[in-house]
C-alpha cells in the first residue's frame, strides 16, 4: 500500500513538472513573445530590450528555464505588471475564496448525489427514481454559471435571502462567510452532483444484481446490512473515480461562477490577468489551479486504498 | 459498468452514468446477434464476391443501420432529443428566415417577454423580450444558435481529427510511440478542460471563433485518442489487417482505410456526446469574455450581457441559458440513445 501511495506521489510530482514546463514554453511561444504582448505593438525597441533584460528573457533558454523553475520552487513569483503588487499576495488573497466555494460545493454535491443515487437504485422505476434521473439529466445539461444566475435571481433577487455580490472572509464570522459562498457553492455543486448521482445509481444497480448479493440473501443477511455493507462498498469504488474526475468540473465551474457573484477568486484573477496580458500573474494562477487539481487527484487515488481492499492488500497491480 | 470493480481506477468509462440504466423506460432494445461482421462488408474492398450475394447476407448487411435506426425510433427519449437537435440545427441554418428581426435591429430597452414595443411602422412583438441594448432576445438567441453550433461542430471536428490520429498511431505502433503519446494523453486527461482552454487562449492571445475552436478542440483530443487506441488494440491482430499487410499496403493506408472504418461506431457516439460539452465550454469561455469577439451574438455572451440586470430584467440572461440547456439536453439524450442503439458498452465510450 505504501508503495502504491509513493508511486502516486511520484507521478503527481512528474505531472506538475510537466505542467510547469508546458507553461514555461507556452508563454515563450506567444507570437512576438510576452514582452511584445505586454508593451503593445508601438513599444520602442529600447523599451522592449529593457523589459526583456528585467525579466531575464535575454538569457539563453536553458538558463531561463533553470532560473524560472528555481523561482517557482522558492515561491519567488515576481510582481504584477499592472499593479506591481506581489503576485504571491494577489494569489494568496484569491485562493481562499475559490477553495471555499469548491470545498462547500463538493460537500453539497456529495450530500445530494449519494442519497439521490441510492434512492434511484433501490426504488427503481418509482417516482423518486424518475425525479432523481430527470434532475440529474437537467444538472449535466446546465453550465454552472447559468445555475448560478438562476440561484441569484431566485434566492438573491426574488426572495432576498442571500447576498449575490462579493465574498465575506471567514474572519468576519462563519455565518456571513457561509452566506456569501452558499449560492456559488450550490452553483458549482449541482452540476457536479448530477454526474455523481448517475454514477452512484448505475454502480449500485450493478452491484445489487451481482451473484454475491444473492448469496447474501440466501445466507439471511438483513436488507440494511446487505445494502450498506455488501452493495455500497463495491458500488462506491467507481463513484469515487467519478467524484474525483469531476472535481475538474467544480474548479472549472468556479472560474465562471466567481464572475456571476463578483467574487475575486482565482478564476477572476486568472481570467483578468489573461485579458490584461499580465503574464507573471497568469503563470502562477495556472500553476496553482493545476497544482490543486493534481493534489486532489492524488487524494482520490489514496482514497482508493481505504475503500478498495485489492489495492490495500495487492499493492502493485491494483 | 463492466469494469466497476476493476483495478483500472481512472477508466474514462466511469465518467458518465450508464445510459441503459439511467433511462426510465429502459429502452435498450434488442441489439445482439445479427451482423457484427457487417463493417467489413460496408467499408471493405467494395465488391461483394458472388457467393455472398445471398438473401441472408443482404439482410445482415442492411442490419446495422437498420437496427440502429429502429432502436432509436423505439427509444422515445432519444427520439425527442434528436428532434430537439434537428430543430436547433434548422434554426441555426435558416436563422435569417426564422428570426423575427435583424440581429442588429434595436427596439425599446429591457421589454419583458410577451410584450410589444412601438416602432416607426407600428408595433414589434417580443416573444422573449428585449435586452439592455434593445435587441430582440429571440432574434439574438436564434443567431446565437448559429455561432454556438458551428463552434461546437468545428471543435469536435478538430478534436476528432487530432485525437483519432494520436490514438490510431499509438495503438498501431505500440511500444515507445504508444508510451509517449498516451503519457501525453493521460496528462491532458487529468486536467480540467476549461482551465486548459483558458490557458491555450492565454498563449494564443486575442479573441475570435478560430481561437475558441482551437482551444476547446485541443482540450478535447484526449477522449478521442483513448477510445480509438482501445479499438485499434482490439482489432490489430484481425485477419483483414494481416491480409492488408500481406498485400503490401502502407501503414497509413492500413490505419486510416482499414482500421479506422472498423472503429468508427464508438467514435460517432463519442462525437455526439462531445458536442454538448463543446457547447458548454464555448458558452463558458464567451461568458468569461475569453471567447468570440464581443460583437458576435453567442449564448454565453448574451447571458453575460444580462448579468448586471438580473434584478430588473432577469429574462436577458435566462432565455439564452434555457436555449443552452435545451440543446445540450437534446444532444445528451440523443447521444445516450445512440450509444444504446450501437450497443456500445460504457467502457468504450465515456
Amino acid at each position: 500500500m505504501w508503495r502504491y501511495i509513493l508511486k502516486r506521489v511520484a507521478h503527481s510530482v512528474f505531472v506538475m513538472w510537466l505542467v510547469a514546463t508546458t507553461v514555461f514554453f507556452g508563454l515563450r511561444a506567444i507570437p512576438g513573445g510576452p514582452v511584445r504582448a505586454m508593451l503593445g505593438q508601438e513599444a520602442t525597441p529600447e523599451a522592449v530590450a529593457a523589459l526583456r533584460e528585467r525579466l531575464g528573457l535575454d538569457q539563453p533558454l536553458p538558463v531561463q528555464y533553470v532560473d524560472w523553475m528555481g523561482d517557482m520552487l522558492t515561491l519567488e513569483f515576481g510582481r504584477s505588471i499592472v499593479s506591481s503588487e506581489r503576485v504571491g499576495t494577489i494569489v494568496a488573497q484569491a485562493a481562499p475564496k475559490t477553495f471555499s466555494i469548491a470545498a462547500i460545493g463538493v460537500a453539497i454535491g456529495l450530500l445530494v448525489a449519494i442519497p439521490a443515487g441510492v434512492v434511484g437504485a433501490t426504488r427503481r422505476n418509482e417516482p423518486a427514481d424518475y425525479a432523481a434521473t430527470v434532475g440529474a439529466f437537467l444538472g449535466v445539461s446546465m453550465p454552472s454559471f447559468f445555475v448560478g444566475i438562476l440561484l441569484a435571481i431566485v434566492f438573491g433577487v426574488w426572495l432576498d435571502w442571500l447576498p449575490i455580490v462579493g465574498y465575506t472572509p471567514l474572519s468576519e464570522g462563519v455565518v456571513p462567510w457561509f452566506g456569501s459562498i452558499l449560492l456559488p457553492a450550490v452553483a458549482v455543486g449541482l452540476p457536479y452532483a448530477a454526474g455523481v448521482t448517475r454514477m452512484m445509481r448505475s454502480a449500485l444497480l450493478e452491484t445489487l444484481d451481482a451473484a454475491y448479493m444473492r448469496t447474501a440473501v440466501a445466507k439471511g443477511v438483513g436488507g440494511r446490512v446487505r445494502l450498506y455493507k455488501h452493495a455500497m462498498q463495491n458500488a462506491l469504488i467507481p463513484v469515487v473515480t467519478v467524484a474525483g474526475i469531476q472535481l475538474a468540473l467544480v474548479l472549472g465551474g468556479s472560474v465562471t461562477v466567481e464572475l456571476v457573484f463578483s467574487i475575486q477568486g482565482l478564476g477572476r484573477v486568472l481570467v483578468n490577468s489573461i485579458l490584461e496580458r499580465n503574464y507573471p500573474v497568469t503563470q502562477v494562477a495556472i500553476l496553482l489551479v493545476s497544482g490543486v487539481f493534481v493534489f486532489m487527484n492524488l487524494l482520490v487515488d489514496i482514497t482508493y486504498t481505504a475503500i478498495d481492499p485489492r489495492i490495500r492488500y495487492g499493492g502493485e497491480n491494483a | 459498468m463492466t469494469d466497476a470493480g476493476g483495478g483500472d481506477g481512472a477508466s474514462p468509462a466511469d465518467g458518465a452514468a450508464d445510459a441503459a440504466t439511467a433511462r426510465p423506460d429502459g429502452g435498450t432494445g434488442s441489439t445482439d446477434g445479427a451482423g457484427f461482421g457487417i463493417y467489413e462488408g460496408e467499408f471493405g474492398a467494395g465488391e461483394v464476391p458472388p457467393e455472398y450475394e445471398t438473401e441472408s447476407y443482404v439482410e445482415e448487411h442492411r442490419g446495422i443501420a437498420d437496427r440502429v435506426i429502429r432502436t432509436l425510433l423505439d427509444d422515445r427519449l432519444a427520439l425527442a432529443g434528436g428532434l430537439v437537435v434537428v430543430a436547433f440545427v434548422v434554426i441555426a441554418v435558416f436563422a435569417p428566415y426564422v428570426a423575427p428581426y435583424g440581429p442588429e435591429e434595436t427596439f425599446a430597452f429591457m421589454k419583458p417577454p410577451l410584450t410589444s414595443s412601438a416602432t416607426g411602422s407600428g408595433e414589434a412583438f417580443h416573444l422573449l423580450g428585449t435586452d439592455s441594448f434593445g435587441h430582440d432576445i429571440l432574434t439574438r438567441v436564434v443567431y446565437g444558435a448559429r455561432v454556438s453550433l458551428l463552434v461546437a461542430l468545428a471543435t469536435v471536428a478538430v478534436a476528432f481529427s487530432i485525437g483519432t490520429t494520436i490514438g490510431i498511431v499509438a495503438g498501431f505502433y505500440g511500444g515507445w510511440v504508444d508510451s509517449v503519446l498516451m503519457r501525453y494523453v493521460d496528462f491532458q486527461w487529468a486536467f480540467p478542460e476549461i482551465i486548459l482552454g483558458v490557458g491555450i487562449i492565454a498563449v494564443m492571445g486575442g479573441l475570435g471563433v478560430v481561437n475558441v475552436v482551437i482551444a476547446i478542440g485541443i482540450a478535447f483530443i484526449d477522449d478521442f485518442a483513448r477510445i480509438i487506441r482501445g479499438e485499434v488494440l482490439s482489432i490489430r491482430e484481425e485477419e483483414y489487417v494481416t491480409a492488408a499487410r500481406a498485400v503490401g499496403m502502407g501503414d497509413a493506408r492500413i490505419m486510416f482505410k482499414e482500421m479506422l472504418p472498423n472503429a468508427v461506431a464508438p467514435l460517432i457516439v463519442q462525437a455526439t456526446l462531445m458536442i454538448p460539452l463543446a457547447i458548454l465550454a464555448e458558452a463558458s469561455l464567451s461568458f468569461l469574455g475569453l471567447g468570440v469577439k464581443p460583437t458576435t451574438p453567442t449564448w454565453g455572451l448574451l447571458i453575460s450581457g444580462g448579468r448586471q440586470f438580473i434584478s430588473q430584467a432577469p429574462w436577458i440572461s435566462v432565455m439564452p441559458g434555457l436555449a443552452i440547456m435545451l440543446v445540450v439536453l437534446g444532444f445528451n439524450t440523443f447521444g445516450d440513445g445512440l450509444r444504446d442503439a450501437f450497443d456500445i458498452s460504457q467502457s468504450e465510450v465515456e
